[in-house]
């Protein structure tokens, strides 16, 4: 599976991210460069966490308008899969790629620390190494990991089973709405979730869960 | 302040933290009198912050060589060799004054200050940690500070990207009008790779990069060389503000474009920005240098000379390049949307030349800036050692059991949770041990190879004797290194004191420096890099002496690391370490029985480095060889504390039987006797065990075994270690939500 992570100036989980996807796909990710129009051939793109502009303005707001967006727009159209992780979930919300935002922490601070996620829909291309309902550890680390939508758009989501993974057993660490870590745009190709499965891949980390979400979108695209 | 025809008289010289005599060495080295901005610059250089005027001659006296140590004090950072060809990077620096004054700045510049510090060496940093000090809990300040220091903290290091993994967070009334925030970083190189900041060659182009230059900081390095009186608050616009976005640039920036070959030296702009970056990068070349103002990027217009050389904006570098190279570099910095400009150049005068609009706006020997900075043997008083305290002088409590769980919600003892969630700990995907280990532990490479980090002072042992005190932070320091399976490598220091001009405190501070070299020098474990920090009053009190250690150790194999939680039940519980119960200085002492530090007359337990060296080395040995399911050095609090702790992280009770002996049953269990651990193992392994640590005449004790839900402790009844980790994680969340009075 070829796969590229793009850079913004203050991307900062790029690192982690490249070394993932190289371990879980055995094949080494293309870092493309926020100023760029036009991103390789690659059946996985992926926006990586960070303090893109420094989370200046509002975060994700000014990564959202680099040149690059154009073209991730344009492969999401194109039904190639996307991920957003944290900052790159909070940029997909402000391109419009994902409905809803990403508003501050409920209690208005950092937050570091292993939560428990559980796979709310078991058959998308990002989950679907998961059983339904499986419960796994993931470390998150966001300051903006927040998720809101009005009403109508979350039930949408919900109907829909567009809300891929949820903070289970009492640990949302951000006050999101309905619980909700991770969502799919509506084709199902373009997914952006606040935890970190790119920190859970070794036993090192506390455990290998995080690879799931990587093997299935290599299983997707086979 | 503005026009260079400004008078120079005594009272503008005082303004600038200049002494008379102080002055009249600057008038006889020039021969004339000094124009404003040459002024600003003596200030700058010779201020205590700066120039080390009060502790150089005793900083001589530390151990500072090893077959490690590549780059010890004098640098940016100290340099470690950790084989195959790599070496880590570190140091720790103190931005107390600075996080008083604004808590959420100061805390972030820090951090900013000393990251930098590490990649102009040229290292990636992959480890930070702080020590930071507040005064007591129930002053009306401490909780805007704490929770503006702990925001800026994570704050800068979270955006930049580096993994925060520990450190100390403690309140004492000394510290009410006067914080600590000590911030340690460490960066990974390879040996070939490193930067230094001494300029090589005439003619050479000088460039400054980063972010522009603003009127903040002005006189900041100043303003940390002197006590706070009434108008701290006043003092707020000598605070830079941070910008780790800049920062996260300039580090990528900067590892490019060394890696492109054009960088000849660099030097970071911290303390006294401009001023003292261009005078050590020429200083040390033995090269003259002209800076000319007008080629400065600043952000405000309108700046003097006098401010752009004093102003202490953040993220900001000077290099001395290969002048082939400068197209190429310059079109690494415009990638990185950084200010890139040519501001000046070596010359072979030895003389440091400023001009700005046409003028000439100071000229001075450049070597004499930074060599014939005032040096002094300020006069010192003995310290005390204090007062034996026998153990059955001291009150004992009715329920052993009651007064650990309280002990485990004391304000220096409950869990720092609260803080360093609020800290990226796991970024770059290293992190093997974050915040709340005996040290933090971190991976490098995929080679199997990690390292160890820990930062270590107990104050209040360091004021009822500095020189056990110092011993015992390299010791603890050291120790707790060891408890992971680290050989501890080498080490940094941050010594936070009062007033140097007062007898009582230099005898603090030199008894101190004593006790660390004489551990450091026992324990093979060199001081690479450091900082001072004086003149930590507020309205004539000192805070408590606070010689902080960062120590780093290295482990070959991460395979092996030992971990503080009891892993399964039925173990062997080991005291290693001969427990006489020694009280004095204690935390029961202070805390149960209620003896304020600032009264206590009792002597700190002593520290026998032979033994601590013994103990240490067999502990190592033991984890290395995949003996031991679980380890914890003893420290605050003692033997209850620990296995407290233990059974907490491993979410297992113990059941402990030992006789104490003659030691009274509460002195045996809040004791702080010094070189002990705690570990567990297979009771397969327990007979071989102890005959081999009978053999090197250590003392090991079975005290227990592990099991249950409970903690069984002589003297105490049954404790939940559920019951016990609801009161050590509660007190902090609770202090900080607390309505306010």
């Amino acid at each position: 599976m070829k796969s590229a992570v793009i850079v913004f100036p203050g991307s900062n989980r790029e690192r982690d991210m490249l070394y993932a996807l190289e371990t879980i796909t055995g094949v080494k990710p293309v870092a493309v460069w926020h100023t760029e129009h036009e991103l390789p051939d690659v059946d996985l793109v992926v926006l990586p966490g960070g303090f893109s502009y420094g989370d200046y303005l509002r975060t994700g707001a000014i990564a959202a308008r680099a040149n690059i967006m154009a073209a991730v727009a344009k492969k999401a159209a194109d039904g190639v899969r996307v991920l957003g992780v944290c900052n790159g979930f909070q940029i997909l919300c402000e391109s419009g790629l994902l409905p809803g935002v990403l508003m501050r922490n409920a209690h208005l601070r950092f937050v570091c620390r292993n939560v428990d996620l559980e796979v709310a829909n078991a058959d998308s291309d990002f989950t679907k190494k998961y059983a339904k309902g499986q419960i796994w550890p993931c470390p998150v680390a966001h300051g903006d990991g927040n998720y809101f939508a009005d009403a109508e758009t979350v039930k949408r989501l919900e109907g829909e089973g567009r809300v891929s993974l949820r903070y289970a057993n009492g640990t949302n660490p951000n006050g999101s709405v309905n619980d909700i870590a991770g969502i799919l745009n509506a084709k199902g190709n373009v997914m952006g979730l606040m935890p970190h499965p790119e920190n859970m891949i070794e036993p090192l980390n506390g455990g290998t869960a995080g690879r799931g979400l990587f093997e299935s979108v290599l299983e997707a695209v086979a | 302040m503005s026009t260079s025809n400004l008078a120079i008289t005594p009272a503008l010289v005082a303004e600038h933290g200049l002494k008379p005599d102080e002055y009249q060495r600057i008038l006889d080295l020039i021969g004339r009198e000094p124009s404003l901005t040459e002024l600003g610059i003596f200030s700058a250089m010779w201020n205590e912050h700066c120039s080390y005027k009060s502790s150089k001659k005793w900083l001589r006296t530390l151990p500072t060589t090893g077959p490690r140590v590549v780059v010890g004090p004098g640098e940016n950072a100290g340099v470690v060799d950790i084989n195959d060809g790599q070496v880590i990077v570190f140091k720790m620096e103190s931005h107390n004054h600075p996080s008083y004054i604004s808590p959420y700045q100061g805390a972030a510049t820090g951090v900013g200050g000393i990251l930098r510090d590490v990649f102009t060496m040229g290292a990636r940093p992959v480890a930070a940690l702080n020590a930071l000090r507040f005064g007591a809990p129930d002053h009306p300040l401490t909780r805007h500070i704490v929770s503006g220091v702990v925001g800026g903290v994570g704050g800068y290091g979270n955006s930049f990207g580096v993994p925060t993994v520990g450190g100390e967070v403690n309140f004492d009334p000394s510290y009410n009008g006067n914080c600590l925030v000590n911030a340690f970083a460490a960066g990974l190189a390879d040996a070939d790779g490193i930067f230094l900041s001494e300029a090589r060659g005439v003619g050479l182009p000088i460039v400054y990069l980063g972010s522009k230059t603003g009127r903040d900081g002005i006189h900041g390095a100043t303003m940390a060389s002197a006590e706070f009186g009434e108008d701290a608050e006043e003092k707020r616009p000598t605070v830079q503000i941070g910008d780790p976005f800049a920062e996260k640039l300039l580090l990528e920036a900067c590892l490019e474009l060394m890696a492109s070959g054009a960088v000849v030296a660099i030097q970071d702009m911290g303390a006294a920005g401009l001023t003292c970056s261009a005078v050590e990068m020429g200083a040390k070349g033995d090269l003259g240098v002209e800076l000319d103002l007008d080629k400065v990027p600043c952000r405000e217009d309108g700046m003097t000379a006098y401010e752009m050389m004093l102003s202490e904006s953040q993220e900001r570098m000077l290099m001395v390049l290969h002048p082939e190279k400068e197209a190429e570099a310059e079109a690494i910095f415009r990638k990185w949307g950084l200010d890139f400009a040519v501001i000046g150049q070596t010359t072979d005068d030895l003389r440091f030349r400023v001009l700005h609009k046409g003028e000439i706006k100071a000229d001075l020997p450049i070597k004499e800036l930074g060599d014939q900075a005032p040096e002094y043997d300020r006069p010192w008083t003995q310290w005390s050692t204090g007062d034996d305290l026998p153990a059955d002088a001291v009150d004992a409590p009715n329920d052993l059991g009651e007064t650990l769980t309280k002990m485990l919600a004391l304000p220096d003892m409950a869990s720092r949770r609260w803080v360093w969630e609020q800290y990226d700990s796991l970024i770059q995907g290293n992190t093997a041990a974050g915040p709340g280990s005996d040290a933090a532990v971190v991976r490098v490479g995929h080679t199997g190879k990690a390292l160890a980090f820990t930062l270590d002072v107990s104050p209040r042992y360091c004021h009822a004797d500095p020189f056990e005190g110092g011993k015992q932070a390299v010791a603890e320091c050291w120790r707790n290194l060891t408890a992971t399976g680290a050989e501890p490598l080498a080490a940094t220091d941050n010594l936070n004191f009062g007033n140097p001009e007062k007898p009582e405190i230099m005898g603090q501070l030199v008894g101190c420096i004593k006790g660390i070299g004489e551990a450091c020098r026992a324990l093979d474990f060199p001081i690479v890099s450091g900082n001072v920090s004086l003149y930590n009053e507020t309205n004539g009190k000192g805070i408590l002496p606070t010689p902080a250690m960062g120590g780093v150790g290295l482990m070959t194999d991460i395979a092996t690391r030992a971990t503080i939680g009891f892993k399964a039940a039925g173990e062997a519980i080991i005291l290693i370490g001969e427990t006489k119960g020694h009280l004095g200085q204690s935390i029961y002492l202070r805390d149960i029985v209620g003896v304020a530090t600032a009264d206590d007359r009792s002597a700190p337990p002593p520290v026998d480095l032979a033994t601590e060296k013994l103990n240490g080395d067999f502990v190592r040995a033991e984890i290395r060889a995949g003996n031991l399911s679980a380890v914890h050095d003893l420290s605050d609090g003692g033997l209850y504390v620990a296995l407290a702790e233990m059974a907490m992280a491993g979410g297992l009770g113990a059941r402990i039987d030992a006789v104490h002996g003659e030691v009274p049953l509460h002195a045996w269990a809040f004791g702080e006797d010094q070189a002990r651990y705690l570990v567990t193992l297979p009771q397969a392994g327990l007979e071989a065990f102890v005959e081999r640590a009978a053999m090197l005449k250590i003392s090991a004790r079975l005290i227990g075994t592990t099991g249950g839900d409970e903690l069984t402790l002589p003297g105490a009844a049954p404790i939940s270690w559920t019951k016990l980790k609801t009161a050590h994680e509660g007190w902090f969340p609770a202090f900080m939500a607390a309505d306010i009075v």
